[in-house]
């Protein structure tokens, strides 16, 4: 436009301002995305590891039910290890390292004064706040990957190509069983947008990045709690975490979606709302740090 | 500071909008925990009935009568009767829901258990049956039930197993009902107890598992015997609350598994059967896929004799039974719409008259969230019975094989698990173990296309056994490729042959109809026929034999194709898709909204000072809690100046230079740079450096990977950035490439100094930019600023510091509380001031030497010092008078006009205008 580039200095285009690769590398040299991505690719190999310390016999009785046939059945092959490792990190690990992500980007910034040196530039408000969730969501998509593929490669090497096996229905062959594995990483994905979503509203809102992350982390906690209380009843639907286990009914034969896809409107929901939130205000409100 | 100013003040919006969330959440709790008010009444009630042969047996009924809360006038009612073993409080949730839609509900327990009196008869004509018909006529007295006629009720009936037999068995006995719904029940007690599912007039199997568990359940003595059942009634420790007949019966085929005349006659009487053809009214069967005590073929069987005699039917199976239970949750409400349905039409004449359409539903997986099994359903135009609408044949292979029956059926092969009520996903895949040596294996190759198998499987066999009699029981597997064998809902079909042959060659063939079923079976499974010699819910031949069977190729396996009925739950992949297409046209159309609007509105722009690098127009910057940091400030910045926004601290100098960055939104006024109207992200921003409140650095990288990654953000060109200038500007030498987190206070400054002249623009605004430097690094920086505003550039510096703004700067702004005291060219400012400065030795001596000179005015300054204004008198005058006067001179300081108009209109209160 042509008004713009009169009107700025030479060479400056909003459009060009904070190139999504540059906010790629700004993450990328920090130390918590090393650690983040890092801890993703050695939990599968820690998790291998203590399973090498099974003496075979020990049954320590644990709870049973769709989880303990997981702990059962992680050892017999890639893609059930790959699964375990999966389930195991769902409940927490996953959503620590999204929230942070996801909640550290902007409040960061903020808390080192770089924000408004940015705002300066000056890199439009929105497209700040666009281009530091799409790389933070391309962080949080990758630490997945990194969890999933890791996992796999580890598994696979270790106890071999095997089908994908649960108590709850038959054996998966292995390539339908790989996709199998791929929707349920996809879907831990999308329950993960939640997070993302709380997390990013979160890092606008404070200066402060332990808020942010602390705070999704909690809000996440609290929601499965309350999940747990089923006196709630229908409120529980409103939860954000009340589909975050539906990602199960993909180890049944065939496949059940329709809890996927009411987490799916879930997850979608509330990220649209939170980011809704996060761009309406980022772009209002007094930079104040 | 106290914790509270850590809070956010309570301003107007803040509050409304805090109490709109209480009220939202509160709101969606209260509607959620909010106990509904219930749409009916309810009385409990004994009502007494004559029952008996003679009709001179007084029965006492435990009765709940339930009323809807509005009606309007009489009312259709429905009776409900319970499973064995169960009491009317087992009705509660069908009755309340009933009566919720406008019927009167009576429920009751029957003879025989809970607190009602009499003895169990198991269904007699005579006594349950004559019973149901005494609570017919007490309806028919009730004021609020709609009659058909005198003593004849609008009533439909409704029950469950034990129940669902006595609404088929009232119908039959009394015409006054008017429709019925029995569900998992059966058609001919001799069938079920003596299970025979060979084309043979031998008598069955014995289903020993169920009748025990039948017995045990209704010779159970009441546990609270303070309430206990009415006086009078005998508890037998044998036979319980059973009547004598029922228990001899009982004991009959327990003992033999061969039961006599008596016992048969006993069963039949008992049994829908004996009456069936006589209902009139229009029937809704239900039937569970998961039930090995009551299998679809019972329902089967009351279908045909009921439509026989041409009256309505109607059948519809779901996944779950006596080893089922209720079934997933969309079997529930497809029973419990087709319930509400059939009496609506039949009871009130309300609806379209129900279609025949043969309902069903087929497992097609687990649910994650309630563990529980998820069905799909289908419909097909009418029941075809257990024949189905088409025929699968399919080749079983496997020898002849020789199996043995091993004494008193002992160990004996697990099919299910009679009475258990285990979960449906275990039952369904049943609980299969057979014993080897005892089970003959016939299997076909695997099947090229999926086969939906609906109805009952045939097979035929040969067998041969030394004793001329064989019990044997046939199974069919589904296997898949791995091997697993799945008994579809543990159902086995038990067969007992009479009159066979030592030697296969002679042995008649028997067709078999194995359990009717509700499966598909897998592209690439396998179908196994075993054939085994026991299962430990029937009671095989006491004495060891070894038989020889062969199961001849031809499998008939019945199919039915459905149509799916639609799934509630896939209206949600359409919200889903709605949801993500309404998110992508909102954020196009917000996307085109927000360009639209910056194209109209981009900069409003005033050529007029176009070539002004600032134009500060009436700025003001109120806060929501009502501070005023900047009361109104205008000022201008030409080419070629280094202007000073010079201030105590808190005068609002920051909080007009974060306007001047778009930080901050002005309340009133404006900023234009180059005529361009500063607004957040206003491109012209471009052409502004800036260091506003301190550095603000990555501090896990270099200072020079910080200036690059500063400038990469800025998305212009490498080459215009200028970093060597920056840098030496910086004077950082190597340190440039430590991490800055380790730099000090001065060094982050120099940095940010050098960030901000990156690009060379063409305003730099620099906030307090001498703090934390030392002298030497000062006086540089003054230089530095006073080059750089030379070509044509200009440059805004603020500072609380009188000297920093007199030596740097060629104009001045001085601003106190938010407001404009004195502006102008340095020089205008700084010229000589009418006063000086003086430390003398003597001052009471001094002023009366100062006051004879005929100054203006003298002010003491500390202990030692004086403020004199001169008017004019030389300063080597006064110096000469003092000496004169004998009063030593130890400095004489010239004062300037800066100094005199920042003391005068700050100096006073240095505290500033506020706690900024």
């Amino acid at each position: 436009m042509s008004v713009e580039t009169s009107a700025g200095a030479v060479g400056y285009r909003p459009s060009r301002t904070l190139p999504i690769w540059a906010e790629v590398r700004r993450q990328a040299s920090r130390r918590r995305t090393q650690l983040g991505l890092g801890f993703m690719a050695v939990l599968p190999l820690i998790v291998l590891v203590a399973f090498e310390f099974d003496s075979g016999g020990g049954d320590d009785g644990n709870g049973g039910g769709a989880f303990g046939s997981l702990v059962d059945l992680a050892t017999s092959g890639g893609l059930n290890f790959a699964l375990f490792c999966l389930a195991v990190s769902a409940g927490f690990l996953l959503v620590v390292v999204v929230a942070l992500f996801c909640g550290d980007t902007v409040a960061s910034e903020a808390s080192w004064g770089s924000l408004r040196y940015l705002l300066a530039v000056p890199v439009p408000r929105a497209r700040l706040l666009a281009v530091k969730l799409i790389v933070a969501l391309a962080y949080s998509a990758a630490a997945l990957v990194v969890l999933t593929g890791v996992g796999l490669l580890a598994g696979t090497l270790r106890y071999g190509w095997h089908p994908l096996g649960s108590t709850v229905a038959a054996e998966i062959a292995p390539g339908p069983g790989l996709l199998r594995l791929l929707g349920i990483a996809a879907y831990l994905g999308v329950t993960m947008l939640i997070v993302a979503g709380l997390a990013f509203l979160l890092g606008t809102l404070t200066d402060a990045p332990l808020g942010a992350v602390g705070g999704a982390v909690m809000i996440w906690i609290l929601s499965s709690i309350l999940d747990q209380i089923t006196a709630l009843g229908n409120l529980r639907y409103l939860l954000p975490t009340h589909f975050s286990d539906a990602w199960q009914g993909l180890l049944s034969t065939p496949a059940q979606v329709d809890d996927l896809v009411k987490g799916a409107i879930s997850a979608v929901a509330y990220a649209t709302l939170c980011w809704g939130i996060a761009f309406w205000r980022f772009t209002r409100k007094d930079v104040t740090s | 500071m106290s914790w509270t100013r850590r809070l956010p003040r309570p301003t107007r919006r803040r509050v409304i909008a805090a109490s709109a969330v209480v009220v939202v959440v509160a709101g969606l709790v209260g509607w959620g925990v909010w106990p509904e008010r219930a749409g009916w009444t309810s009385q409990d009630q004994m009502i007494t009935v004559v029952s008996g042969p003679e009709r001179n047996e007084n029965v006492t009924l435990d009765a709940r009568f339930y009323l809807p809360r509005e009606r309007s006038g009489r009312v259709p009612a429905v009776l409900l009767a319970h499973g064995f073993g169960g009491t009317k409080d087992a009705l509660n949730d069908d009755a309340e829901s009933l009566a919720g839609r406008g019927y009167a509900v009576l429920t009751y327990t029957a003879e025989g258990f809970g607190r009602s009196g009499g003895q169990i008869h198991l269904n007699s004509p005579d006594h349950e049956i004559r019973d149901a018909q005494g609570l017919l006529d007490w309806l028919a007295a009730r004021p609020e039930v709609q009659l058909d006629s005198a003593g004849d009720p609008r009533v439909g009936v409704a029950g469950g197993s034990y129940g669902g037999a006595l609404a088929l068995m009232l119908a039959g006995q009394d015409q006054r009902v008017d429709a019925i719904v029995p569900s998992i029940t059966w058609n001919d007690l001799t069938n079920v107890f003596l299970q025979q599912s060979a084309d043979t007039s031998a008598p069955g199997v014995f289903k020993k598992g169920w009748a025990g568990v039948f017995f045990g359940n209704a010779g159970a003595v009441p546990t609270d015997l303070t309430k206990g059942p009415p006086t009078g009634i005998n508890l037998d420790p044998a036979c319980g609350r059973f009547a004598a007949d029922v228990c001899k019966a009982y004991f009959d085929l327990a003992t033999s598994g061969n039961p006599d005349q008596n016992t048969l006659d006993l069963l039949r009487r008992s049994s829908p059967a004996a009456t069936i053809g006589q209902i009139k009214a229009p029937t809704l069967l239900i039937q569970g896929a998961v039930d090995t005590l009551f299998p679809l073929s019972e329902a089967d069987a009351n279908a045909r004799s009921i439509a026989a005699a041409g009256t309505t039917v109607r059948v519809a199976w779901f996944t779950g039974g006596h080893d089922g239970g209720v079934g997933p949750q969309t079997d529930q409400d497809r029973v419990k719409f087709l319930t509400a349905q059939w009496l609506d039409h039949y009871l009130k004449g309300e609806g379209e008259t129900p279609s025949d359409s043969f309902t069903y539903s087929r497992v097609a997986g687990f649910s994650a969230l309630d563990r529980g099994l998820v069905t799909n359903g289908y419909s097909a135009d009418a029941y075809p019975g257990l024949t189905g609408t088409g025929t699968t044949s399919l080749q079983l292979a496997g020898p002849a094989q020789p199996i043995a029956n091993p004494p008193n059926g002992n160990p004996g092969a697990l099919s299910s698990l009679p009475g258990t009520g285990g979960r449906l996903s275990e039952l369904l895949s049943g609980v299969a173990a057979d014993i080897p040596g005892q089970h003959a294996t016939f299997e076909t190759a695997p099947v090229s296309t999926s086969i939906d198998v609906v109805g009952s499987p045939t097979v035929k066999i040969k067998a041969a056994s030394p004793t001329g009699e064989a019990t044997l029981f046939v199974k069919l597997y589904d296997v898949d490729e791995s091997g697993a064998e799945t008994l579809s809902a543990g159902l086995v079909a038990p067969v007992r042959l009479t009159d066979l042959p030592a030697s296969l060659e002679q042995a008649p063939e028997r067709t078999i109809k194995l359990p009717a079923i509700v499966r598909r079976i897998e592209a690439g499974h396998t179908v196994r026929v075993v054939v085994a010699t026991t299962d430990q819910a029937f009671l095989s031949p006491v004495q060891p034999a070894t038989y020889t069977v062969q199961v001849e190729p031809a499998l008939e396996l019945p199919t039915v194709v459905g149509t799916p009925i639609a799934n509630p739950q896939t209206v949600w992949r359409y919200v889903l898709a709605g949801l993500l297409a309404a998110i992508v046209v909102g954020l196009a159309v917000v996307l085109l909204v927000g360009r639209r609007r910056a194209l109209k509105r981009h900069d409003p722009t005033d050529p007029a000072y176009a070539d002004t690098p600032l134009v500060v127009r009436g700025l003001r910057k109120a806060y929501g809690d009502g501070f005023v940091a900047v009361e109104e400030i205008s000022f201008t910045v030409e080419r070629g100046q280094v202007v000073g926004l010079l201030g105590p601290n808190g005068a609002g100098k920051t909080t007009t230079l974060r306007v001047l960055m778009g930080l901050t939104m002005p309340t009133a006024g404006e900023a234009m740079v180059f005529g361009h109207r500063l607004v957040p992200g206003s491109p012209v921003l471009s052409r502004v450096g800036a260091l506003v409140e301190g550095p603000g650095f990555l501090p896990h990288l270099t200072g020079l990977e910080n200036l690059r990654a500063y400038w990469k953000a800025t998305g212009r060109p490498w080459a215009d950035a200028r970093f060597d200038e920056a840098l030496e500007i910086a004077g950082l030498g190597d340190s440039v490439h430590r991490r800055t987190k380790k730099y000090s206070h001065g060094m982050r400054q120099r940095l940010a100094i050098a960030q901000a002249m990156l690009g060379l623009p063409e305003l730099l605004v620099l906030d307090e930019p001498t703090d934390g430097l030392d002298p030497p690094q000062i006086a540089e920086m003054r230089r530095v600023l006073k080059r750089y505003a030379t070509d044509g550039r200009a440059v805004l510096v603020s500072s609380h510091l009188l000297a920093e703004v007199e030596q740097t700067c060629t104009h001045a702004v001085v601003v106190n509380k938010g407001r404009i005291v004195a502006s102008g060219p340095v020089d205008e400012i700084v010229g000589d001031s009418p006063s000086v400065q003086l430390e003398v030795s003597d001052v009471p001596t001094a002023e009366r030497v100062l006051d004879e000179l005929g100054v203006r005015s003298v002010a003491p300054d500390g202990p030692s010092g004086l403020i004199v204004d001169m008017n004019g008198t030389p300063r080597s005058e006064v110096v000469a008078s003092l000496v004169r006067a004998g009063v030593a001179v130890d400095r004489v300081v010239p004062r300037r006009r800066l100094e005199d108009a920042f003391l005068a209109l700050v100096g006073d209160n240095t505290r500033g205008s506020g706690d900024r």
